[in-house]
């Protein structure tokens, strides 16, 4: 018996092949043949994409018609007569077989090529038609090969690039025998607007979009699942590894990603397998300075280091941090743990410092991140996790993306946006710069950088003033709310226009969208957190969902899409100087208590510096010693002088990395660890899912896991720690985390790869949807907190007269010590690059390609511009992964005061020739 | 074929990896320049961004600058929030747009078209067309052959820029060029909307909306009347307006006059003599039915037309109120787009590509609205047989076939034009009491009964009576009435082979036994010898499994040469 659909509400009977079977209302003729076992050919319908119908292989012959009809695109009615092998039906899908095999290209772009298969299940000939004219190959993308001689016009690739990613670079353009699949106005694929995404490379059943270099012709020797190590969306994937080293990486259908990657995670893998990874542990050389000076290469750590043992090299990294602990007391070590780690490894780094310094001086880039919107989420509803997973985008009818560049950051979390938009849901994009996002928006309001507050409180001004406030839920499930009602009763939308660049009338509209749709979504990215009002920003967001009562229910809520594959889960395992995991504060009594007798230990009950704090007791000689893991505050940290000053005042520095890092330049040991790919582990997604990430390829020569390197440097702290297995380090988490993991062990994840958390049953999904009728604050209340108008810690004057906004592109990730080494990504995006509007250009005397130099009071860097009509006059942005060009040397490390964030969002520069050199 | 001068060549990039590769520094994909989304801007003006403006907006900007510019595409994707692709192929879909890449050479500024179908390819377009090319060579004006354009009862036909000339010679041309007398065609004598009311017209329309007249009762009149979809489908017209009422509001109506079946002029006639007709009819179907909003789709062929209808809006809006929405739209040079769901995809602003039915157009059509779409003619008879009873027009009709049919002739016969006859009438009565015969010098051998795709049909069945149902048993149909007349010294297969390369052209690209099948069977056809056991194989799975009528009608006339015309094939 075939296995029956999963919903038979609605079964319809019918005849295929004289025998009479079943199917459900939704299911083509094909779907339900396939899953009765009767073949029928197809080429341009495949899983997942929309039926088009246009191949025509499928073709069957139904009693009564006159034609036959396509059964990927025909649904069964009770009763249809339906023969997918009579002569007439057959000798359509032969012929129409043979007349695509006849204009195929001669060679083999892809083994498992769709046509051949049909042709060779069908026993189809070819040789009686001429075959076309065939087009030339096109080899300019780095990482997609496109060879249309073997292309049949099926526009799975089209359907994928447009209607799945909605990225809408790929075209059927001209007609009849000359229709051809084309790039933005047939352009060759490396020069368009490709995004280098590869769907339709997935989607291609016949081998014209293929990886470049015949890589698909490999049959590989194992294919490992596992979840993408860039950023906080969560795809799931897999690694195909022939003689041990990846070739090649898969989309699987994980409940983020849903068989979607984006370019990093689909072409950006080779950076393990880069020259230039770590392979040995080293400590420096007798007497060269610290700092990245002359002996300082990445591609040659022995100008700087000598490579030891393990044995020694632990020695040397451990009993240097204890004497220190020892002689001068616990609060003068740090570590700065990693979002890019496991859990496991987030949760044994925060406990190797909290018992083994035996301070709480631990913190990882979540401070650079979303530390304000944590703050000011912990303050109002007492968590920091997104209320509602991305998913529910599709349930929104207005879905609100500010201070975010999603399409960049998050592109596979973008493509589900998109695909809201065109089912109908209307997007309001919020940002300064004019992204890829707004073309798609239904507003887009591009403000004045720094003016968040007077934009939200105007915005709140209107929900209250038009009474389109929940009056219900605020009463039941709100503190403060006159508060609040008082101090936005200053801001009216009039009254901002000027302050925030956005006039009255969008101002008012964009509120009445979001307050009175039945479901509105809030999105934000760092646009919105990295300045010195970050937490205010996100107590307005925050006001604005609970005045309209948008949270609790599907496709509403807050949701701050986090930026590293785990800092979600690295900030849950405790991997911040405030809270314990499960953010239990380290000054709760209970917590405490609780810690203290889990872990047999002596804790400290003050909250340990943050990450830039840190930095400036290190310059003070307050902080003495660190053990840095996965993180690069050399590249990262704002104003990288101070910074790089600050490490080179530490007395003792180790750094755990697979490259090395510009942080590697101040350490004394460097422990070689490994990558993403070469361990096991979990991680947690911006949607609260934790996912199961498989070990797929070894670390390369003596180079250790990460969990290892861990373990041995707690022994040598004099800690007794013997963890056999990932699992136990995992478990021990577990019993750690009762608000959250009770319902999600080991073996389950094992399973079953994603589970949302909080789950407290194991035979139960998790809660996808949380806040339904209450808070986790003492009183279940939400507490509103107004916010009023505070200005960048510097604004623009005469000699630096430009805002300099940081952030990312698509292809880098973050300081760019992957990304960079990843060789697809590096050649789509070689080189440092500051974005100018045309205007500000012409005004500045300086052209796309010429070679600046951006200055600000901290620092100065010389890159190349770009013009980028997407820019507001006066303002200017660039990426921070590049470090023949740190953006990191300009920004302004003013704080936020609540989330200790720096104000990476906002300084001021100008712009310059560039200082002759002195080689010149 | 008008293809082989500008055949698409698929890729320019080099074969070398890495070549073609963006420059460093520079952003992704192409910027529209300031200048460009300037000039747009302002050929835009205050009109809509809607995405099923898109090809209105084509227009706008083919008119002003003769051509589309790689610069002028991107910047109206960017003003209308769409991507640089999805304008691109819709541009390169419609023939009348030139899409020019940087580096290309732009068009001259004056296209002569030369219609190359049937009635002019056996009247001497092959020979005009060279003789232009010759005479034009240096490139100051460009040469086109194009498909039919609708006059075939002038062959040969030429189109100065938007002039049309009839009997077209290189003097006639030249003369026209040489003036620059590139405007369409002057439609004055057409019957204005004084003279249209002032001759009873728009008061059935009032007596409807006044209900004086009721929906029930103009219904059932054209269910008397018989009057059948003339299109080419011949679906009844009342049985369709029913149909529609039951479907949920807002209902749409689309007007199809993408009049470009091979040898069919009759919609381009009845316009150029009475536009206000046309509209009376839209305006009674859209107050029986409850339409919302009515879309005409004129071909980019008549432009003559489009001036007419423009006017005759303008009168109608300006004396009469509450006159309900009737959107004029222009085609871009796509025969495809004649196909219902095909024109209203184009109506969309998209490439004229035919849907998959079902869903059918009455219940998902337009913006996925239950649409009444039918073809120009079918609304012209609406007044008449709303006032003049239905059993006039059934009373019309010879050898039992019942109403009147408005046949194109053209070819060998001595006055071809558009005549209104009985249905039913014989190939034979119609040359002799309405064309005055056959030309001199010509004896009948053959005849298209129904434009290019309904095939045809030898000189020994010219008395079989010409009307819906009555040529299926002979292998033909007769679709929108388009009789083409050939004789002794015209060869069927050279018709057949210019029919199937007309298909080739024409096919929108979107299914294998059409795209690929057109060009295979023109290959095997423009061969000496016809491969007839191939030929059939590949005509039975065009007929078996294209998606819509151009690619299962498209082998008709190939299978005629086989059964009626065997002896050209020896």
């Amino acid at each position: 018996m075939a296995t029956q659909p999963s919903s038979f509400s609605d079964v319809v009977t019918f005849e295929l092949n004289g025998q009479s079977i079943e199917a459900a209302a939704d299911e083509t003729i094909l779907q339900a043949a396939l899953r009765h076992g009767v073949e029928i050919p197809h080429l341009c319908y495949t899983d997942g994409l929309r039926a088009d119908g246009n191949c025509r292989a499928c073709v069957v012959e139904i009693d009564g018609e006159r034609t036959l009809a396509p059964s990927c695109c025909r649904h069964p009615s009770n009763g249809m007569k339906v023969n997918s092998s009579s002569e007439r039906a057959v000798k359509s899908q032969k012929m129409v077989l043979e007349l695509l095999k006849s204009d195929s290209a001669v060679q083999t772009y892809n083994p498992n090529s769709e046509l051949d298969q049909w042709c060779d299940k069908l026993d189809v000939q070819t040789g009686r038609f001429d075959p076309r004219e065939q087009p030339k190959a096109d080899l300019s993308h780095p990482a997609i090969a496109v060879n249309l001689d073997a292309c049949i016009q099926c526009t799975r690739c089209v359907r994928a690039c447009r209607e799945e990613q909605v990225n809408d670079v790929i075209g059927l353009a001209h007609r009849g025998d000359h229709a051809a699949i084309v790039f933005d106005l047939d352009d060759p694929m490396g020069q368009s607007s490709c995004v280098g995404c590869g769907e339709c490379v997935a989607a291609c059943p016949t081998g014209a979009l293929m990886p470049s270099n015949n890589v698909g012709m490999i049959e590989p020797d194992r294919v490992v699942d596992s979840v993408c190590p860039f950023c906080g969306v969560g795809c799931l994937l897999s690694y195909h590894v022939k003689d041990e080293k990846i070739i090649k990486v898969e989309g699987r259908d994980g409940p983020a990603n849903l068989g979607r990657l984006c370019v990093k995670g689909r072409y950006g893998f080779d950076y393990i397998h880069n020259p230039e990874r770590l392979t040995r542990p080293m400590v420096r050389i007798d007497g060269i300075p610290k700092g990245m000076n002359e002996h300082f290469d990445p591609s040659n750590p022995l100008k700087m280091f000598r490579p030891v043992s393990w044995e020694e090299a632990l020695e040397r990294a451990a009993k240097p941090l204890a004497d220190i602990r020892d002689s001068h007391g616990a609060g003068v070590l740090a570590g700065f743990g990693s979002a890019k780690g496991s859990n496991e490894e987030a949760y044994l780094f925060q406990k190797l410092v909290r018992v083994g310094f035996g301070s709480n001086n631990v913190d990882h880039c979540t401070r650079l991140c979303h530390a304000s919107s944590v703050s000011a989420l912990l303050e109002g509803v007492g968590s920091g996790a997104v209320s509602n997973q991305v998913e529910e985008v599709a349930l929104a009818d207005v879905i609100v993306v500010i201070g975010s560049n999603p399409t960049v950051n998050h592109p596979v979390a973008a493509t589900f946006i998109k695909n809201a938009v065109k089912r109908g849901a209307k997007l309001i994009v919020m940002d300064p710069r004019r992204t890829e996002i707004t073309r798609h928006a239904t507003l887009h309001l591009q403000f004045a950088p720094d003016t968040d507050v007077a934009m939200l409180n105007a915005m709140l001004h209107t929900i209250i003033e038009e009474d389109l406030i929940d009056q219900d839920f605020i009463s039941e499930r709100t503190n403060n709310f006159d508060e609040l009602k008082a101090s936005v009763a200053n801001f009216s939308p009039e009254k901002m226009a000027d302050v925030c660049g956005i006039d009255a009338e969008t101002l008012r509209e964009a509120a009445r969208l979001y307050a009175t749709s039945k479901g509105s979504m809030i999105l934000w990215g760092m646009g919105v957190s990295q300045h010195i009002h970050g937490t205010d920003n996100v107590r307005c967001l925050i006001a604005m969902a609970m005045s309209t009562g948008q949270i609790g229910r599907p496709g509403t809520g807050l949701h701050p899409l986090r930026g590293q594959n785990n800092v979600q889960g690295a900030s849950d395992a405790g991997l911040i100087p405030m809270m314990y995991p499960d953010y239990s504060r380290v000054d709760n009594t209970d917590a405490h208590a609780f810690f203290s007798n889990y872990w047999n230990a002596t804790l400290d009950t003050k909250p340990g510096l943050t990450v830039v704090e840190v930095m400036h007791e290190a310059e003070k000689g307050n902080i003495k010693g660190m053990y840095i893991m996965g993180e690069n505050p050399a590249m990262s940290d704002p104003n990288l002088n101070h910074a790089r000053h600050a490490l080179s005042c530490l007395e003792h520095l180790v750094v755990q990395d697979i490259f090395l890092t510009e942080t590697c330049a101040f350490a004394d040991v460097i422990l070689p660890a490994s990558a993403w790919p070469e361990k096991d582990g979990t991680v947690s997604n911006t949607d609260r899912r934790v996912q199961m990430g498989r070990q797929a390829v070894q670390p390369p020569g003596d180079a250790k896991q990460d969990l290892w390197i861990i373990q041995q440097m707690a022994n040598g702290l004099g800690l007794d720690w013997q963890y056999a297995h990932v699992s136990e380090v995992y478990e021990e988490m577990r019993g750690a985390m009762g608000k959250s993991l009770p319902g999600i062990t080991w073996p389950r994840l094992e399973r079953e790869d994603s589970v949302t958390y909080p789950c407290f049953d194991e035979t139960q999904p998790g809660a996808g949807v949380v806040f339904i009728d209450r808070f986790p604050t003492a009183d279940g209340k939400a507490r509103l907190v107004p916010a009023q108008i505070i200005e960048a810690d510097e604004k623009p004057d005469s000699e630096y007269p430009l805002v300099l906004i940081t952030g990312r592109q698509l292809e880098h990730w973050h300081t760019g010590a992957m990304t960079r080494r990843a060789s697809v990504l590096d050649t789509i995006e070689p080189m440092a690059v500051v974005q100018v509007h045309p205007s500000d250009c012409a005004k500045l005397g300086i052209r796309e390609g010429d070679q600046v130099r951006v200055a600000s009071r901290r620092g100065e860097v010389t890159v190349t511009v770009r013009a980028d009509s997407g820019m507001r006059l006066g303002e200017v942005f660039m990426p921070f992964a590049f470090h023949e060009g740190a953006a990191n040397l300009l920004t302004n490390e003013a704080l936020d005061p609540f989330g200790k964030i720096p104000e990476f969002k906002y300084c001021a520069v100008n712009i310059s020739a560039p200082r002759q050199t002195e080689t010149s | 074929m008008s293809g082989e001068a500008q055949l698409y060549i698929p890729s320019t990039a080099a074969s070398e990896p890495g070549k073609h590769r963006r420059k460093p520094g520079k952003a992704r994909g192409r910027q529209a320049s300031i200048e460009a989304l300037e000039q747009i801007s302002a050929l835009l003006g205050d009109s809509p961004r809607n995405r099923d403006l898109l090809i209105e907006h084509l227009h706008k900007v083919q008119d002003h600058h003769g051509h589309l510019s790689d610069d002028h595409i991107v910047a109206l994707a960017e003003l209308m929030k769409l991507s640089p692709a999805e304008v691109y192929e819709v541009a390169t879909f419609y023939h009348h747009f030139d899409v020019v890449k940087q580096g290309e050479q732009a068009p001259a500024e004056i296209t002569v078209r030369v219609c190359d179908s049937m009635s002019c390819q056996i009247l001497g377009a092959e020979a005009l067309a060279l003789e232009l090319t010759e005479k034009y060579a240096s490139g100051d004006v460009r040469i086109q052959k194009v498909p039919c354009v609708g006059r075939c009862e002038q062959a040969p036909v030429a189109v100065v820029g938007k002039r049309a000339v009839a009997q077209a010679d290189v003097g006639k041309v030249a003369e026209l060029v040489d003036s620059k007398a590139t405007e369409p065609l002057d439609c004055s004598d057409a019957v204005g909307f004084a003279q249209y009311c002032a001759e009873g017209g728009y008061a059935l329309w009032q007596a409807v909306r006044n209900g004086e007249k009721t929906a029930d009762a103009v219904i059932a009149e054209l269910e008397h009347s018989g009057l059948r979809g003339l299109g080419g489908a011949g679906f009844p017209a009342g049985r369709k307006w029913r149909i529609l009422q039951e479907q949920p509001a807002p209902r749409l109506l689309a007007v199809n006059i993408d009049e470009g079946e091979p040898g069919t002029f009759k919609d381009r006639t009845y316009l150029e003599q009475d536009p206000h007709r046309l509209l009376e009819g839209i305006l009674v179907a859209m107050e029986c039915i409850g339409i919302a909003k009515a879309y005409i789709y004129l071909r980019d062929e008549y432009p003559h037309i489009d001036l007419l209808l423009k006017q005759a809006l303008a009168d109608l809006y300006a004396n009469f109120e509450n006159v309900p929405e009737i959107e004029l739209r222009r085609g871009a040079g796509a025969y495809i787009c004649g196909e219902e769901s095909a024109m209203i995809e184009s109506i969309e602003g998209k490439r004229g590509m035919p849907r998959l039915r079902p869903p059918f157009v009455a219940q998902v059509g337009l913006f996925g609205r239950p649409t009444l779409e039918h073809n120009m003619e079918t609304l012209f008879w609406v007044r008449d047989i709303a006032s003049k009873g239905g059993e006039w027009f059934a009373s019309h009709g010879r050898n039992e076939r019942k109403g009147l049919r408005s046949f194109s002739v053209s070819g060998r016969v001595k006055s071809p034009g558009m005549k209104l006859a009985p249905a039913g009438i014989t190939l034979r009565e119609l040359i002799d009491e309405y064309c005055d015969g056959m030309a001199d010098g010509h004896e009948l051998y053959g005849y298209f009964p129904g434009g290019a795709s309904g095939g045809m049909l030898p000189a020994s069945l010219a008395d079989i009576p010409l009307d819906f149902d009555t040529l299926q048993p002979y292998g033909c149909f007769i679709g929108s009435a388009a009789v083409m007349v050939f004789s002794q010294q015209d060869s069927a297969k050279d018709l057949a082979l210019n029919a199937m390369r007309f298909f080739q052209h024409e096919s929108c690209g979107q299914c294998t036994p059409c795209r690929v099948g057109t060009a295979k069977a023109a290959a095997l056809m423009a061969k000496p010898q016809w491969d007839k056991e191939l030929l059939d194989d590949l005509a039975q799975v065009m007929v078996d499994a294209s998606i819509c009528g151009l690619g299962q009608a498209a082998p008709n006339p190939m299978k005629s040469v086989f059964k009626y015309f065997p002896e050209e094939l020896k």
